[in-house]
């Protein structure tokens, strides 16, 4: 649906398609020039494109029928009704069945490596460059609030986590209980943080 | 190089006996010129409490506190009140800007307070004015100006002069995420230009603009971001 969205701004070839897109979207998602023709084939089959010219020199442009599509598709809200697994969640499921120094250590290691991945994103919203393109604006503040709302997240799951009433026969079978160690190096130790590098 | 600010080992206990709150607790941290450092915690965490000690409007109950290398408690009150009328600027959540007085009379106000002539004093003011894109709203009063624009007002106060060290508590609580994001910028570009600010915020995205992040719970600092290596600076690499 982004190749029509492209297309209806003009015709374009198919490499010039793949180019666009992976400037809009500053190379976070790159599409394989493969993926574009495969996409364009089938839209040239449903008659959403109309494609004349030969081999790479063969311009694309958008049908009415295409435009149609692409007009439903803006007015269509995007749900989420079958959230993606998410690692980090799962982590801490897992973690929460474990001891609580556990939990607390993966979620400190989880939320300074999210708090991280938030610097990122807003060290590239201060290139003055790029402070006039809207659409990349956009897409760095989805990133943003992703990551913000994991960090809220795991700020949560600590509150609720010291919420939590102690299980009756906690400490049984267990060894006897030490002060949670709060510094840095004990945060870190044996925690390979749940990394988004791939948005 | 000599670090703008430095807390060595600070602890601030507040109350005793049975009421006693360790509101800070055996917390050390330095700031290089033209950082910006920001401390993040959930409300009662003591970031609060942490400006307050950085800019000398409270004494810790044991640990140092330097500021340009020089420990404020071998300052006298005066000395005190001088360095934070010379280098030290604040920025808080509620503006704090006088409504009875024109933004280029509050910005101007802590120069004339420092012994500035008036017309040396707006002068500065207007200029501090225009580096936060405000040269046009001088002869207003504050009430005739939107959230943002106070608040970008209360920075400009803040910087006004020689003053590069800027302590800005919770600056963006009162405003919108857009809003909040042009007084970041402001923070990131006094640092860029070489000042240094230490922000307490309890939201990570304005946050993430530092240069380094650290994060307090109960009074104890947890956890910091790695940041740039600054103290890695010119050291030979092999």
């Amino acid at each position: 649906m982004s190749l029509l969205a492209l297309l209806d701004e003009g015709p374009r070839y198919g490499l010039q398609l793949k180019q666009q897109f992976d400037a809009r979207t500053g190379d976070i998602w790159p599409l394989n020039v493969g993926q574009v023709y495969t996409t364009l084939a089938r839209l040239e089959r449903d008659g959403m494109v109309a494609a004349s010219g030969d081999g790479t020199q063969r311009t694309y442009r958008i049908t009415d029928r295409g435009r149609a599509q692409l007009t439903a598709w803006f007015e269509q809200p995007e749900r989420d009704t079958t959230p993606a697994r998410d690692e980090l969640v799962l982590k801490l499921i897992l973690a929460a069945a474990r001891d609580p120094d556990r939990l607390a250590a993966v979620i400190r290691s989880e939320r300074k490596a999210a708090v991280e991945t938030l610097q990122e994103y807003t060290r590239l919203k201060r290139d003055p460059a790029d402070a006039t393109d809207l659409g990349w604006l956009l897409l760095l503040d989805s990133l943003i609030f992703k990551a913000e709302s994991r960090i809220r997240w795991l700020d949560a799951a600590r509150t609720r986590m010291s919420h939590q009433p102690v299980p009756s026969g906690a400490g049984a079978d267990s060894a006897p209980s030490t002060p949670t160690d709060t510094s840095p190096g004990a945060a870190m130790a044996g925690h390979e943080p749940a990394r988004q590098d791939t948005p | 190089m000599t670090p703008r600010l430095e807390l060595r080992n600070v602890t601030r206990v507040h109350g005793e006996g049975h009421t006693e709150v360790v509101s800070l607790s055996d917390v050390s941290l330095t700031l290089a010129p033209g950082e910006l450092l920001a401390v993040m915690g959930p409300s009662g965490s003591g970031k609060s409490t942490l400006l307050a000690l950085a800019g000398g409007l409270d004494q810790p109950t044991s640990g140092t506190v330097l500021v340009d290398g020089t420990d404020l408690a071998t300052m006298t009150v005066a000395q005190r009140a001088a360095l934070r009328r010379h280098d030290i600027g604040y920025v808080f959540q509620q503006y704090n800007l006088i409504d009875g007085l024109t933004a280029a009379e509050n910005v101007a106000l802590p120069l004339e307070l420092d012994g500035a002539g008036r017309r040396a004093a707006t002068t500065a003011a207007v200029a501090a004015l225009a580096s936060v894109g405000l040269a046009d709203a001088a002869d207003r009063f504050p009430p005739q100006l939107s959230g943002g624009e106070q608040q970008r007002i209360a920075v400009a106060r803040a910087v006004v002069g020689t003053r590069s060290l800027l302590l800005a508590d919770e600056p963006t609580g009162a405003l919108d995420s857009v809003t909040g994001e042009q007084t970041l910028r402001l923070l990131r570009s006094h640092c860029d230009d070489g000042g240094s600010a230490v922000l307490a915020t309890h939201d990570a995205r304005f946050a993430a603009w530092a240069d380094r992040i650290l994060f307090l719970e109960d009074g104890l600092l947890v956890d910091a971001t790695s940041g740039p290596d600054i103290s890695a600076l010119g050291e030979v690499t092999s």
